[in-house]
């Protein structure tokens, strides 16, 4: 039984972590437009490279 | 009629929104505050956005611009913020690029960027977060208890488990319950009940008491169940509530017009942009082509021509001049006006439209939703039946009161309305997504409870059961160079007609210097001669033969006395495809269907006559529409609304239920429960099944909760209940209720 005194802290600072990451996307406005974060992967991040001629 | 109008591809938006009349000069820059951060901010309302090309037209066509540090277009709110360094006056150049791209904008007030909506979102989301966090972990101690024999383990260990997990939950429950308790507490001191009062009651009776069992270590600690109660129905609250935000935009859009300016002519005769909102009687005013009349207001000077169909819903454009009222909210299609206002900017038109959807949103507020009617029932009958088990063990069985106690919060702890508390917004979220796939956005939850159940359902004509705008009819019996030189004239010209033209014909087109005649036409020079296009008397046709139907003339002015006659186009407003086997399919499911328009009586009389509509009316006003609701309401009947104009938002704010078509306004769709996407008045019937369907699933949920309860109440009562019954009972009743919502996908 002594693991538990390893796993269980492990298991919770696992979890806060976590809980962190999700505190820190809410605080930096990421669920405020779901709808536009849907369609903003279909935009591209850069404009197309020049056409190369390696073919 | 929507203005731009709305397309689905890349590169929406119409481009003859921009003329070049347009004056932006101070219309902005007033609304553009200085924050901390040394940056000037300003948000705006988007017209037209309706895709992700949109997204990025709009934002790097800002990006280019040097001093521009964020441009940032919010889609769920149609919101552009904009973040720039130096001169407030900037302000007005930013927003003639984005009209440029073919996007009207509207200064919006800053300084409430986050909305209490928002904020709200935001706060239910990190509750969620928490409870989650905390459900996930105290269930993984919680297995160990259940799935081992207190021989394996040893009571220091299980009091252990019980220690770590209360030392989770109880935060847990203070930071995650506040929703709840707020609400709760909110409500008892109006004296009444929601689900919110069991629930917190619940709560922190079982905490409390789960607190007591471990500090006695006792075996019976319900932390695992208390957090995953505030877990289930967290997201239960959220989905509810996200599907709620959109809604509440109505009124604050409308006034976003208002917040406008006008250019009003000072003593030294000059003219200086001054707030909308402070305009006063006898002030003139200069209005641009493509600008909307800011006021009620008379016409002292110019001769132009103005597309009232935002206020009135007549698609034909209609004339103005000198000593002509101008109503506000109306477009000023073809010259300049000088007008001198007639009424104040608050008792205008307008202002008249907004405090009628303000009276019509608090009337519609009274309407309760099926949930709350079920927890009036369901809060007392719960408290009496644990109030009972206690007296009944401690008074009658002669128990101790610590025993006893706990068995009265086991009956709470049955009884917590998970299953109920998910039986509605579950059915509500899938019916939403359902009807999303059909080309169908449904806004608020409840707008099924109250679509279910209407009687009578009223029809705006234009826009709603027409397609809107007109069209040229018969356009395979004209000749294709006709067609060509009329569309590269009309291509020209913002006017309704000449779009209608230019719509008509997908060919290259004619180039031409077009020179466009206020009120009569346009005119061009082609191989030396002149051709016109426009009213028939601008092509000489004066004593033609009248028609009811819209009409412009085509003429070749060199070959007129060689007897080829100036060509006639016939445009008009064409009903949606499927309208009439729509209206008959409503009418036989039992709904009685009026058609009230702010059109001329005879083209309404034509409309309701080929649709088999019998009762309708002509000549509409907004307030007369909303008085006819009013009546049909003292009537005590359910009343929907179709409707996609400004003269139709104040019904469509009071209605029961409110739909609108997709090319509506976006002020009629913010104010719409449902909005349609398309040319088909089908995705009614489609709304209307899944609607009465979803209602058929939500009493069957309730049904479901009672029969769990009626099974398990006795069960807790009689004392058998543990931590591992609680924690099975409550999560499977939610998932059968989950289970039975999936049933929605019958609907075809």
């Amino acid at each position: 039984m002594d693991i538990l005194i390893v796993l269980i802290p492990l298991a919770l600072v696992i979890g806060v972590l976590w809980l962190g990451v999700f505190v820190w996307s809410i605080k930096s406005n990421q669920y405020d437009d779901l709808e536009g974060a849907a369609r903003r992967i279909l935009i591209d991040d850069d404009p197309l490279p020049p056409p190369s001629n390696k073919h | 009629m929507a203005e731009p109008a709305l397309s689905t591809g890349a590169g929406a938006g119409d481009p003859a929104v921009t003329t070049a009349n347009d004056d932006f000069t101070g219309r902005f820059s007033p609304f553009a505050q200085a924050q901390d951060d040394g940056l000037q901010h300003l948000a705006m309302a988007v017209e037209g956005v309706n895709c992700a090309a949109c997204i990025q037209k709009i934002e790097s066509a800002l990006a280019r611009e040097p001093e521009i540090r964020q441009a940032r277009v919010n889609f769920s709110t149609k919101r552009l913020n904009l973040a720039w360094q130096g001169d407030a006056a900037r302000a007005d150049s930013y927003a003639r690029i984005v009209t440029g791209l073919g996007y009207r904008v509207q200064p919006f007030e800053a300084a409430r960027a986050l909305s209490t909506a928002e904020q709200e979102s935001r706060f239910l989301l990190l509750c969620m977060a928490v409870a989650g966090f905390a459900s996930g972990n105290i269930m993984l101690l919680s297995f160990a208890l259940w799935s081992t024999s207190m021989a394996d383990m040893g009571v220091m260990t299980r009091d252990l488990m019980h220690w770590i997990s209360g030392l989770i939950a109880i935060p847990t429950v203070i930071f995650s319950g506040r929703p709840f308790f707020r609400s709760a507490l909110a409500v008892l001191k109006n004296g009444r009940t929601n689900m919110d009062v069991p629930i917190s009651v619940g709560v922190i009776l079982t905490t409390v008491m789960s607190l007591l069992q471990t500090l006695w270590k006792e075996e019976h600690a319900y932390f695992d169940s208390v957090v995953m109660l505030i877990f289930f129905l967290l997201i239960g609250r959220y989905l509810d509530h996200r599907a709620r935000a959109s809604a509440r935009s109505a009124a604050s859009d409308l006034l976003a017009l208002m917040a406008g300016t006008a250019n009003v002519q000072q003593e030294d005769g000059s003219f200086k942009p001054v707030p909308i909102r402070d305009l006063r009687e006898g002030m003139i005013i200069q209005v641009a082509m493509g600008e909307r009349i800011p006021a009620d207001a008379l016409v002292q000077q110019g001769r132009s021509s103005l597309d009232t169909s935002l206020v009135t819903g007549e698609s034909l454009p209609q004339p103005i001049g000198v000593g002509d009222m101008a109503l506000s909210g109306m477009l000023n299609l073809d010259a300049p006006l000088r007008l001198q206002v007639a009424r104040a900017a608050d008792n205008s038109l307008l202002a008249d439209i907004v405090r009628l959807m303000e009276k019509a949103e608090q009337a519609q507020s009274r309407y309760v939703r099926l949930a709350d009617k079920v927890a009036r029932l369901y809060t007392p009958v719960v408290h009496f039946l644990a109030l009972l088990t206690f007296l009944g063990w401690t008074l009658g069985a002669g128990m101790n009161w610590q025993p006893a106690l706990m068995i009265a919060v086991a009956v709470l702890i049955i009884t917590c309305p998970c299953a109920i508390g998910l039986a509605v917004p579950v059915v509500q979220v899938l019916a939403t997504s359902h009807l999303m796939k059909r080309g169908v956005m449904v806004k608020t939850g409840d707008a099924f409870e109250r679509l279910a159940t209407i009687d009578t359902l009223l029809c705006d004509k234009t826009g709603s059961l027409t397609l809107g705008h007109p069209e040229l009819l018969r356009a395979e019996s004209y000749a294709a160079d006709d067609l060509q030189l009329a569309a590269s004239l009309a291509a020209h010209s913002r006017h309704p007609l000449a779009k209608a033209m230019g719509r008509a014909y997908t060919g290259t087109l004619l180039p031409l210097e077009v020179t466009e005649h206020p009120g009569q036409g346009l005119s061009a020079q082609l191989n030396g001669q002149t051709v016109r296009l426009g009213s028939r008397s601008w092509c000489g046709q004066a004593d033609a033969p009248a028609s009811a139907e819209l009409e412009l003339w085509l003429a070749r002015d060199g070959l007129t006395r060689d007897g080829v006659t100036p060509v006639r186009f016939a445009l008009g407003d064409q009903l949606r495809p499927d309208a009439a086997e729509v209206v008959a399919a409503l009418r036989q499911r039992g709904i009685a269907i009026e058609l009230l328009s702010g059109d001329r009586a005879e083209v309404v009389a034509d409309v309701a006559a080929r649709l088999g509509i019998e009762k309708w009316q002509g000549g509409m006003k907004p307030a007369d529409k909303y008085a006819r609701l009013a009546e049909l309401h003292a009537q005590g009947r359910k009343v929907g609304m179709l409707g996609d104009g400004l003269n139709d938002a104040p019904v469509l704010a009071g209605a029961d239920v409110s739909i609108s078509p997709a090319t509506a306004i976006d002020m009629a769709q913010n104010a719409a429960d449902i909005v349609f996407m398309g040319d088909k008045l089908s995705p009614l019937l489609t709304a209307l099944a899944t609607a009465r369907m979803s209602q058929k699933l939500v009493w069957e949920n309730i049904m479901l909760s009672v029969i769990y309860n009626v099974v398990t109440v006795p069960l807790a009562m009689a004392g058998f209940v543990t931590p591992l019954v609680a924690a099975l009972a409550m999560s499977g009743s939610s998932i059968l209720v989950i289970a039975n919502s999936f049933r929605l996908k019958q609907v075809r």
